[in-house]
């Protein structure tokens, strides 16, 4: 399955790959995140798994130039990221949000486009129509003038998307997408994230439910501070490894 | 309302005073409402207090400068004291602003009788915008100008800051910077509004007017120009009347801001009490 969605991604003609090596971060002394190595390419849904304080959360925000690094390169399409990249996008957790800010989501998906314009230019025809494309495909039109305290909770996480594609990322980094959502909307988003990985872009995101990872992503990094696997979803995600990682058997 | 006093210079400086203050002040009050600090705000208006008695203390006159500056000086010193003891993860910044500042404003008490401007000093505290001079008009204008040109300048990343810091921070925006700016903003908003409603009551003008706009519009650039309407309307208004009640004026501009902010609240087309009651 892999296969294809990187003959997807190369048809681009791109060298879309994400190295990161030797990823060390910490707090206060307190080491988060240690010697972290890996590779991936666009096209690709990568699952970021571990207990909790694992390091998941912090992996992303230093991936996303939120915290400062210890040590450690993060090299995107063959370039260094010294600190943020336009071509990366974070999504916070849901909670995290303060969902009453008084915004249209058109007015959110909008606020992606800010890195193109800058903070003074006006929306040129070019903006727009990226913004009106980046409702269109994760279905908001109907919805671009609704308050976003007035969306469900499937449909916050697809407008924060619909900002990353305004902004023309092509490495989404999500903070647990799937907590809180239902069935449904579990299922939509599923949906949206392949076909977003298929378009040519990289998808990581963590994820704390085991039994939904081998439908949902295609690779899989097992993490408790230091980075305990990585590779395809099949190969990784073996009991003895998750054993070893969450101190308790498979399953529920 | 006595139209005589219209032509008296000091009821005209007044009348533009309580106008350009208002709407500065009710402009800003949009960040203030964004960012859910309104607690904090109170906290530097009073922290103020003790900043205007060390300033009188240090040099021995009441002048406007050395109220301005002792004002600035505290509440800076206040404000950043509480983000960097909040910085040491134990105490969270809401905690540390209230001890902070109830520590200052018994400071200011406790040197109050120790100052032989007492009258004078009542204006500062509660203000006195009949009184107000040439300086007073400028330095009100000029902090005014300066709020508006800097968050005119930088609205985007402002409001990227406020909705949300981390995704700000991850489309470049300097986040720290933004946040720091707008607290420096605040101090400036806050020692503008001194000489017209004293520093307690200056909250009232940097939160009510937007405060008021939320409930009657959910366009975020709505809380800015129409908390600055309201904002220079009502004050302008509240002098005004001030006469005719025979209030103090600087009180007055505060119950008229309060007053809006029942109406919209009780009267709302989309959020009002009655017309919610009524559907």
């Amino acid at each position: 399955m892999s296969e294809t969605h990187h003959d997807s991604c190369a048809h681009h003609g791109y060298h879309h790959e994400l190295v990161i090596k030797d990823l060390s971060v910490s707090y206060r002394r307190v080491v988060a995140l240690e010697d972290i190595s890996l590779a991936t390419s666009c096209g690709n849904r990568v699952a970021l798994i571990g207990p909790n304080g694992a390091g998941k959360s912090t992996l992303l925000k230093a991936i996303a130039g939120l915290i400062p690094r210890d040590r450690g390169t993060i090299l995107w399409r063959g370039t260094t990221v010294k600190k943020w990249s336009r071509e990366f996008a974070y999504l916070p957790q849901r909670e995290e949000v303060d969902w009453s800010f008084p915004i249209t989501v058109r007015g959110l998906v909008e606020m992606g486009r800010y890195p193109q314009t800058g903070w003074w230019r006006n929306f040129t025809p070019a903006d727009d129509q990226a913004v009106d494309k980046a409702l269109e495909s994760l279905a908001l039109l109907d919805l671009q003038d609704r308050q976003i305290r007035e969306l469900s909770g499937g449909q916050q996480q697809r407008a924060f998307l619909a900002r990353a594609l305004a902004q023309e990322a092509h490495v989404l980094l999500l903070d647990e997408p799937f907590t809180g959502l239902d069935r449904n909307a579990s299922h939509l988003l599923g949906d949206l994230l392949e076909k977003l990985a298929h378009e040519g872009r990289l998808v990581l995101a963590s994820h704390h439910d085991l039994n939904t990872v081998p439908q949902l992503f295609d690779e899989a990094l097992i993490l408790s501070t230091r980075a305990l696997a990585f590779g395809p979803v099949t190969e990784v995600l073996t009991p003895e490894l998750i054993a070893r990682t969450f101190y308790e058997p498979v399953g529920k | 309302m006595d139209f005589e006093l219209i032509h008296n210079p000091f009821y005209q400086r007044a009348l533009a005073t309580a106008g350009f203050i208002g709407f500065a002040n009710g402009f800003f009050s949009g960040f203030v409402v964004l960012r859910r600090n309104a607690l904090s705000v109170s906290a530097l208006s009073h922290t103020m207090l003790p900043g205007i008695a060390l300033g009188i203390f240090l040099t021995g006159a009441l002048s406007q400068w050395n109220a301005f500056f002792g004002a600035m000086f505290a509440a800076l010193l206040v404000g950043l004291g509480s983000v960097a003891v909040a910085r040491g993860n134990r105490v969270e910044q809401g905690t540390a602003l209230a001890v902070l500042y109830t520590a200052a404003f018994a400071a200011g008490i406790a040197l109050l009788p120790k100052l032989d401007t007492r009258q004078e000093l009542e204006h500062w505290l509660f203000g006195d915008i009949i009184a107000v001079g040439n300086t007073d008009i400028w330095i009100a204008f000029g902090i005014g100008a300066f709020t508006l040109l800097i968050t005119n300048l930088l609205m985007r990343p402002i409001l990227l800051t406020l909705f949300e810091p981390n995704v700000a921070a991850a489309q470049g925006v300097p986040v720290r910077f933004i946040q720091y700016l707008i607290f420096a903003l605040l101090v400036l908003a806050l020692v503008s509004s001194l000489q017209a409603v004293g520093c307690v009551l200056s909250v009232g003008l940097l939160v009510t007017p937007a405060a008021t706009v939320s409930l009657l519009t959910d366009r975020t650039s709505a809380l800015f120009w129409g908390g600055g309407l309201i904002g220079g309307i009502g004050s302008v208004a509240a002098v005004l009347l001030s006469g005719t009640f025979g209030i103090a004026p600087g009180p007055a501009i505060v119950i008229v801001l309060g007053l809006l902010f029942v109406a919209a609240y009780l009267f709302s087309p989309k959020y009002g009490l009655f017309t919610q009651r009524l559907r």
